[in-house]
């Protein structure tokens, strides 16, 4: 490499003589990425037979400039002339790594990428399910040895769980199903103003959001603020190898970590749902004073006489077990994460998908059966 | 001055420093600090063209501090940071692109963009800065890139998660090549290699300085890698460079912290590979 040759930006150039009726192509400038500019275009437009490439008359050339006249070399099968050192060591450097590289992973047909992603698809979906029941089992396993040895309990991880799944979650699901109880009896009230029968509001409201609404925007909350937060802990747990830290000292995981998550939800799930039914019984009462003109008095004589007490407990027998479902996905994906942390995040969006999809197919097969035992 | 022109005049400066023999990087009274805690106060480092200089120093005395400060990761308290001539501090992302054109980097985990594959990682710096050039010689370049830094066929076509922890590293110093840098950072090149692969990824460092004519700058803890294949070492210890010079030279410094480093166990054991290892070729 010339490096005393003064100002190196001259662009690279090239000219064609005949000498001899031989063809010479005289390349001169600064043959580096750049300064090439349409040097190499130039270069591949040349038809053979040349009889050499002359270098005598280039300042400077990098590897990517080599390259370019490695290429048209091996195209025109000519040598070099010119007395460069230089040029040669850096010919031979990329003449060395001239075999050919994949740059993308190979294409696959259309249909076959087609069908083979539903196929993954579905056996993936296969595998999960059955993980999740698997995972499920398990935890019932570490439920059955806490039982018979109570000493391993651990209650204070449990009160944690208390509060970073319950307390503080009461400002959001409150706020939302305030919120909640006002949208249902302002659009409930303008259907039914049609009719004239404006106080079937309060019927709408207490009953809806005690049988269904409470409980499932609840358990979307908790999935969504605690289901990802297990996922995340336990997955990056997994990657930092601290899950298997500690199985060999023998603690198991699902009694230290998976059992307090789960049994957290469980417990505040219920007490969660009847906050946001409570609330958006609230937020509808204060819709109906301000817009319907109805005395908060006659809203809660009138809820007493509409809501029946079943419609409590079909929102209370509901929660436990979408808590299961969602500390169950969270926990369950959270162990499935390996590799790297890219997985982390795949994982969190899966378990809060999957808690909610499942909790939204419980919700209907709870709707089917307490409609058969009557309770509607 | 229009933009245009500005960048163009810069350009030609770079070129010029870069064409002249002398200093690649100057680092002068270099002051930084987290918070309460101070990490550099008055580092001062002059790094020369053409050389291979090895940075060492305990855990937690700023190497990998002072190496963001220099590429522009890190804006300094204080000092002022010159490379190819062109002051660094303060400079945004997308300022002194005629500097940024001419250093490649490579990050301690590789740090390769994970959703490409290893070429298309490398095409990255060519299509950024020289979106002129077709993608077939673009690919052309990626392959020969990636063969150079000695990573096989095979590793063109996968994915940052399919690789090994060596191949992540010889595919992000393929990535830090694609220009044709004429200044290379090294951050532990060889931290988490086995002592194999180690001395090959070493073996790769001196061949590829000593045809393209790079200045390295290398952050290492690997006694090996300093003996092979550094031309002068910088020791960091209490907040500045306490010495630069060759190992012979800083082994007739009598600091406590550096002949500790030389002298103990895994120096001593170093010293001794190298001259068996010249014992060899004689």
């Amino acid at each position: 490499m010339d490096q005393t040759s003064a100002l190196m930006n001259k662009a690279a150039d090239l000219s064609q003589e005949v000498r001899d009726g031989r063809t010479i192509i005289r390349l001169s400038g600064n043959l580096s990425i750049a300064c090439l500019n349409d040097f190499p275009d130039r270069l591949d437009a040349i038809e053979g037979p040349v009889a050499a490439i002359d270098l005598s008359q280039v300042d400077h050339m990098d590897t990517i400039g080599a390259w370019v006249l490695h290429r048209t070399m091996q195209r025109l099968d000519c040598g070099i002339t010119g007395d460069r050192c230089d040029a040669e060591r850096l010919l031979a450097t990329v003449g060395q790594a001239g075999d050919p590289v994949n740059i993308r992973p190979d294409r696959v047909a259309p249909l076959q990428r087609v069908v083979g992603q539903i196929g993954e698809a579905v056996v993936n979906s296969f595998t999960t399910l059955m993980g999740l029941v698997g995972f499920f089992g398990g935890t019932l396993v570490a439920t059955w040895n806490v039982i018979r040895h109570p000493g391993r309990f651990r209650i204070n991880a449990v009160v944690q769980r208390f509060e970073v799944v319950g307390v503080s979650a009461l400002g959001i699901i409150g706020l939302m199903s305030f919120l909640i109880g006002i949208v249902i009896a302002q659009q409930g009230s303008v259907q039914l103003r049609q009719f004239g029968m404006e106080m079937l509001t309060i019927n709408l409201v207490g009953r809806l959001t005690f049988r269904e609404l409470g409980v499932l925007m609840t358990a979307i909350m908790v999935a969504g603020r605690s289901g990802s937060a297990f996922a995340a802990q336990l997955g990056t747990m997994k990657l930092t190898e601290e899950v298997d830290a500690m199985r060999t000292i023998g603690v198991s995981p699902m009694e230290a970590l998976v059992l307090p998550r789960t049994l957290a939800v469980v417990v505040m799930m219920p007490l969660l749902g009847f906050y946001a039914s409570v609330m958006a019984v609230i937020g509808g009462g204060f819709l109906c004073a301000i817009s319907l003109d109805i005395p908060p008095i006659t809203f809660i004589q009138r809820l007493r006489e509409v809501v029946p007490i079943t419609d409590l407990w079909v929102g209370l027998i509901k929660a436990p077990v979408f808590g299961i479902i969602i500390a169950l996905s969270g926990c369950f994906q959270g162990m499935q994460v390996e590799g790297n942390a890219e997985e982390v995040g795949l994982r969190t969006t899966a378990a809060v998908v999957q808690a909610i999809f499942l909790v939204i197919v419980i919700d209907a097969f709870f709707a089917v059966f307490f409609t058969w035992v009557g309770w509607n | 001055m229009a933009p245009e022109e500005e960048i163009a005049a810069e350009e030609v400066r770079v070129e010029e420093a870069v064409a002249k023999d002398g200093i690649a990087i100057s680092v002068r009274n270099l002051k930084n600090s987290f918070g309460d805690q101070l990490v550099h106060d008055g580092l001062n480092l002059e790094v020369r063209k053409g050389e291979i200089i090895g940075v060492v120093g305990g855990s937690g005395t700023g190497k990998s501090v002072l190496m963001r400060s220099i590429i522009g990761l890190q804006t300094p308290d204080e000092g002022e940071i010159h490379v190819f001539g062109e002051s660094m501090v303060g400079r945004l992302d997308d300022e002194a692109l005629a500097v940024r054109k001419r250093w490649g980097v490579l990050f301690q985990g590789g740090a390769l963009f994970s959703t490409l594959t290893v070429a298309e990682n490398v095409e990255v710096p060519i299509r950024e800065y020289y979106p002129n050039i077709r993608p077939q010689l673009r690919d052309e370049i990626a392959a020969y890139k990636i063969r150079m830094t000695g990573l096989p066929a095979e590793a063109g076509p996968k994915y940052p998660s399919e690789l090994s922890g060596g191949m992540k590293k010889r595919a992000g110093l393929a990535r830090a090549l694609a220009l044709d840098p004429d200044l290379l950072f090294l951050d532990e090149p060889t931290a988490g290699l086995d002592p194999i692969g180690a001395a090959a990824f070493d073996e790769q460092t001196r061949k590829l300085q000593q045809t393209l004519g790079l200045t390295v700058f290398l952050i290492t803890h690997d006694l090996d890698t300093l003996y092979s294949i550094c031309d002068r070492v910088a020791v960091l210890a209490d907040k500045k460079v306490t010495a630069v010079g060759t190992i012979d030279e800083l082994l007739a410094t009598d600091h406590p912290w550096i002949q500790e480093y030389f002298n103990g166990p895994r120096g001593r054991a170093a010293t001794a590979a190298v001259s068996r290892q010249k014992d060899k070729r004689r």
